[in-house]
């Protein structure tokens, strides 16, 4: 397969699911921002989501205030902030369309009729749209997206790559998700434990839609160690790192099998899975959630690059 | 004249660059004037294939090297023992035809002031007497355009410079081909070597003069910079429309990264040791 | 409906009858009620989008994926017209090989004084870098595209040849493949030629190119300037048809002897590239220098024998304007044949008696500069009062060198679905003929039709759509 239709099958997963990221991290902001402030007032955690993100910065010059009609703008239909939903669906459906032979028409026409639908919401009077109805469209657009994939794509390497373009950014979103919660969105340390941290954990797992299967999970009392065991190392959740990262790994599989040519991504993507699978919830939080995080996030990344080299630039290295 | 040829070309690049690929024509071909006893081009690691002689009769190569690179150096050496044909290229085998060279390019496009100086020029001489035509025309580009080295950029045309009034070997080629298109007579830029003496000028990185297509004689050589015909101090590399299509080397490279390019060249007669260089 | 206009010759009438051709069409389209009919044309506008034969037009506003307007009436030829326009095209199309051949080699043609060596050696088109070349099978132009009109029962012209790249031949599928989809009861009542071996004919000329270095089986690519030209759909669309890989000058690159594409299994050889980007842009190392889309180094590969380029880099000196009043000389001059198909009667101003005609007639004729285009400096004689005639006179006889005169053509018409039933409209015929190791041509074509009303002009930047093409068979 061209290098180049490897890369957008590549890409235009990833924007999928970063599309999908970013209308968590609005409902997560959005219902934050009606909890009470524990010294007073509301809490202001939009800045923290938009920290997650990576977005704070631009956000500040172009809108100044956090007000959540200013953040929806930003953060759903704003073609200049590259992580909205509109920019990310814009960018996957544009990859979709150079690479459109390599997809089925029920593919195609998921992305294309996403793209279509969503003009047709920017053309809406903003008052007769809420934010829950804007993430909930794009969970369902990128749900039709990858359903489609997912039943109609024949299993070759462009699939796989599809799937490497998923899991990669999964892994990478989830860890974020997780970093905003336990690092940013706590004014302090101290603050962990608390009865209010709880009702954000909840917020947490309602944003990445785990709150149930949590419950049915662990049918217990909401912990930061069960959160973490949860979103982390837990291998029925669909968007824990183990998950994502052993979805990674197989889709490695499937390409090094299939090209009968070992690569080094495996071997990478291999030892961050081990690691995880004999990780324990305890050794985390010693290593420091964060700080962990951050290094997951740095390896993950480093997954992405090989494949890049390996795969994408058609000139293995 | 055996005359001893070394011309180093060193490319460096500000950042390193992922691919190499260039169109080399460095080979010189043996024609009446000039006799080659020894050639060698060394591309150092790069690989060399897709050659062949191209319609115009010059030989061509392609060189291709996969980066990172920061620096690419081309050295030529070979020695060629040369004969004074008074500018004519006798014994050069070639398809293309003559009129194919009445094309103009964006460097030699023609102006009123270009063909204003061509009419001037070549007043007086009969249009059936294309040789004293083009001597005059070379004569003319010679007295319009002073000698002045760095006046003028790679990508300068014939119409600016002889705005201008100044320019190198190249500006001169340039302006001569574009007066010779006035008068319909085809001319092409041709690349290649001068042994310096104390009264010649342009023997800079390569030198470059201008052919044009006489009746009855073919293709001669004309020197504007130094007005006269090449001699056997001259070493024809390869010709062109102008000095991009007619330049020896032509190279892209793959990466985002400003080039700098150094070249030395030296042109010794057998036995004479003195170099000269100018990057 | 079966009102003649005389002064056009109309496809499906002879006299006021109904021609045998076109019976069941007029029944089918008699029969069709106005609902069903606009129902069925909203469908073959959906199918159109999803296939995604659009063309784009960025830069102008509004939806940039546009769509060329489909008209469900058909056009019909039968065997017996397209026997002769098939031996026609198929003739044309090997005199411009045999003339691309020559004037980058020996050019006796031009030695013969057949041609003025300077029409073809001075042009634009004309490239010096690939004289001496000698291509695979010694072919230069793979698709030939001929642009024919209709102005009587047996009067066909050509208006002009495409020898570069050709395109419309995805609308020429695709009509057919909606047509049959949407009516399938017509395909049943006429035994139609079918065009869908277009594809892998163009697999099979392409691949009879193959370079003479390359040994085993040929791996072909369509070269494209990208997503972002206007026929980048056409371009997606055959290279799925084909099978094989769709690339962009960035997916290739040159190394030693050969041009490579970048894959995910590493480098792979390329051995002919069907492009569908202009000369200039092929590569920077031997054209424009700041080409962005080509591949630097392919000419040198090229040239040295190690890939092959359809069509053959410098193949457009032979459909320029100036070289078109000759292609019936080269029919005869390599061929040794009488051309089967004509010219439009061109008056060359510059020669005495040709221009005294053009002065006499100047009313009736349409009178072009030499090197303009795009309608500039042009007179259209019935169209013109005294005072432009008179000016026109002038020009002419001052400079008549400057210029050429044609007949104003009378275009056939076919009928055609208008908001108001049916009526003619002016129509026109690209097919596209395959030269490889041997010469192929589907029986059809594009035809593309003015919608609107009186209208000369087929170009779908002016109002004009496409449709399908039938050739009944024999």
């Amino acid at each position: 397969m061209l290098s180049r239709t490897a890369s957008h099958l590549y890409w235009m997963a990833r924007y999928i699911e970063r599309a999908e990221t970013t209308a968590r991290l609005m409902q997560v902001g959005a219902r934050n921002a009606l909890l009470p402030d524990i010294g007073g007032g509301y809490r202001n955690d939009w800045e923290a989501i938009l920290q997650a993100s990576g977005s704070l910065e631009p956000f500040r010059e172009k809108y100044g205030e956090t007000k959540q009609r200013n953040l929806e703008t930003f953060l759903f239909f704003d073609e200049e902030n590259p992580a909205s939903v509109r920019s990310c669906l814009a960018r996957a459906r544009e990859n979709a369309r150079v690479v459109r032979t390599a997809l089925t028409s029920q593919t195609w026409d998921a992305m294309n009729s996403t793209f279509q639908e969503l003009n047709q919401l920017h053309r809406t009077e903003r008052s007769k749209l809420s934010l829950t109805d804007l993430a909930e469209w794009t969970s369902n657009a990128c749900a039709l997206a990858r359903g489609s994939i997912e039943a109609t794509q024949l299993r070759n390497d462009g699939f796989h790559f599809m799937g490497l373009g998923f899991t990669l950014e999964r892994a990478d979103n989830t860890a974020r998700l997780l970093d905003v919660k336990y690092y940013v969105l706590l004014p302090s340390l101290t603050y962990v434990g608390s009865g209010l941290d709880q009702t954000q954990w909840v917020t947490l797992l309602r944003s990445m839609s785990a709150h149930r299967a949590f419950q049915w999970t662990y049918r217990g009392e909401i912990t930061a160690a069960r959160i973490a065991h949860f979103l982390i190392l837990n291998r029925q959740f669909p968007r824990s790192l183990l998950t994502a990262v052993q979805g990674t790994c197989d889709n490695l599989d499937h390409l090094a099998r299939g090209y009968q040519n070992p690569s080094e991504a495996q071997s990478a993507a291999r030892r961050i899975l081990a690691e995880l699978a004999e990780a324990r919830v305890e050794d985390i939080f010693d290593e420091g959630l964060h700080e962990f995080l951050t290094r997951f996030m740095r390896q993950n990344a480093g997954i992405a690059g090989i494949v890049q080299d390996t795969y994408l630039t058609g000139e293995p290295a | 004249m055996k005359l001893r040829i070394r011309h180093v070309s060193t490319f460096a690049f500000d950042a390193p660059v992922k691919r190499l690929v260039q169109s080399h024509r460095l080979s010189p071909t043996d024609t009446a004037s000039q006799r080659i006893m020894a050639w060698n081009v060394d591309t150092g690691p790069a690989s060399i294939g897709a050659a062949f002689r191209d319609g115009a009769g010059d030989w061509t190569q392609t060189v291709s090297l996969r980066g990172p690179l920061e620096t690419f150096t081309v050295t030529v050496e070979g020695e060629v023992e040369t004969q004074d044909q008074s500018g004519v290229l006798r014994g050069h085998r070639e398809h293309v035809p003559p009129s194919a060279y009445l094309t103009s390019t964006r460097r030699t496009a023609l102006t009123a002031e270009l063909r204003g100086l061509a009419a001037e020029a070549s007043e007086g001489t009969a249009p059936g007497r294309s040789l004293d035509r083009a001597h005059a025309l070379c004569r003319a580009v010679h007295d319009a355009v002073a000698y002045v080295p760095g006046s003028t950029e790679a990508a300068t045309t014939a119409s600016e410079a002889l705005e201008g009034g100044r320019g190198v070997c190249q500006d001169h080629a340039q302006v001569l081909i574009a007066l010779a298109h006035a008068c319909e007579i085809p001319a092409r830029y041709v690349a290649g070597y001068l042994m310096s003496t104390e009264d010649s000028v342009g023997a800079e990185a390569s030198h470059a003069w201008a052919e044009l297509h006489v009746d009855g004689l073919g293709w001669v050589g004309f020197d504007a910079a130094n007005a006269c015909c090449p001699d056997a101090r001259y070493v024809r590399l390869c010709s062109g429309y102008d000095a991009a299509d007619g330049a020896p080397i032509r190279g892209v490279i793959d990466g985002a990264a400003e080039e700098s390019l150094d070249v030395s060249v030296a042109v010794l007669r057998d036995g004479q040791s003195q170099s000269q260089s100018q990057g | 409906m079966t009102q003649a206009d005389p002064t056009y010759f109309n496809e499906m009438l002879n006299g006021s009858d109904v021609r045998a051709a076109y019976e069941s069409l007029e029944r089918w389209q008699a029969a069709m009620p106005a609902d069903l009919r606009s129902l069925k044309q909203h469908e073959a506008e959906q199918l159109f989008r999803r296939v995604g034969i659009t063309f784009a037009v960025y830069g102008e506003g509004g939806d940039p994926e546009r769509l060329i307007p489909f008209d469900m009436f058909p056009r019909v030829f039968t065997a017996e017209e397209w026997r002769k326009l098939d031996r026609g095209i198929r003739q044309r199309a090997a005199a411009l090989n045999a003339f691309l051949a020559d004037v980058y080699d020996r050019g006796e043609i031009l030695r013969a004084g057949r041609i003025p060596e300077h029409l073809v050696t001075h042009n634009e088109a004309f490239e010096k870098a690939v004289v001496g070349m000698r291509p695979s099978r010694n072919v230069w132009s793979h698709i030939v595209g001929i642009d024919l009109v209709r102005t009587g029962r047996d009067q066909f012209y050509v208006l002009e040849d495409n020898c570069r790249t050709p395109s419309g031949v995805s609308y020429m599928l695709q009509n057919r493949e909606i047509m049959m989809r949407m009516f399938p009861q017509l395909f049943l009542e006429n035994r139609i030629a079918p065009v869908d071996g277009y594809a892998a004919a163009l697999k099979r000329t392409l691949v009879s190119v193959a370079p003479p270095k390359c040994d085993g089986t040929p791996n072909v690519v369509i070269l494209t300037p990208g997503q972002f030209n206007s026929a980048y759909y056409e371009h997606s669309f055959l290279a799925d048809l084909m099978g094989v890989e769709l690339v962009e000058g960035q997916d290739l690159f040159v190394d030693g002897d050969f041009v490579w594409m970048k894959t995910t299994e590493g480098p792979q050889k390329v051995d002919v590239i069907y492009r569908r980007i202009d000369d200039a842009f092929l590569d920077p190392l031997c054209f424009r220098s700041d080409s962005m889309l080509g591949v630097p180094g392919l000419m040198n590969v090229y040239r040295s024998g190690g890939v092959s380029i359809c069509s053959a880099p410098g193949a457009g000196v032979a459909d320029d304007k100036a070289i078109y009043t000759f292609v019936p000389e080269m029919v005869r001059f390599y061929l040794g044949e009488a051309p089967v198909l004509e010219n439009v009667p061109t008056w060359q101003c510059a020669k005495p008696d040709q221009c005294k005609y053009v002065i006499e007639n100047l009313a009736e004729l349409v009178v072009k500069e030499v090197h303009g285009s795009g309608g500039y400096g042009m007179l259209v004689g019935p169209k013109a009062d005294k005072s432009q005639l008179e000016a026109f006179r002038a020009k002419i006889e001052a400079r008549p060198e400057n210029y050429i005169a044609q007949p104003t053509l009378a275009l056939s018409t076919v009928p055609t679905f208008v908001d108001e039933g049916v009526a003619p409209r002016h129509v026109d015929l690209r097919p596209y003929c395959l030269v490889g190791e041997k010469i192929e041509l589907v029986p059809g074509g594009l035809t593309r039709v003015a919608l609107n009303e009186g209208s000369l002009v087929v170009n779908s930047s002016q109002g004009g759509g496409v449709k399908d093409t039938w050739v009944l068979a024999e």
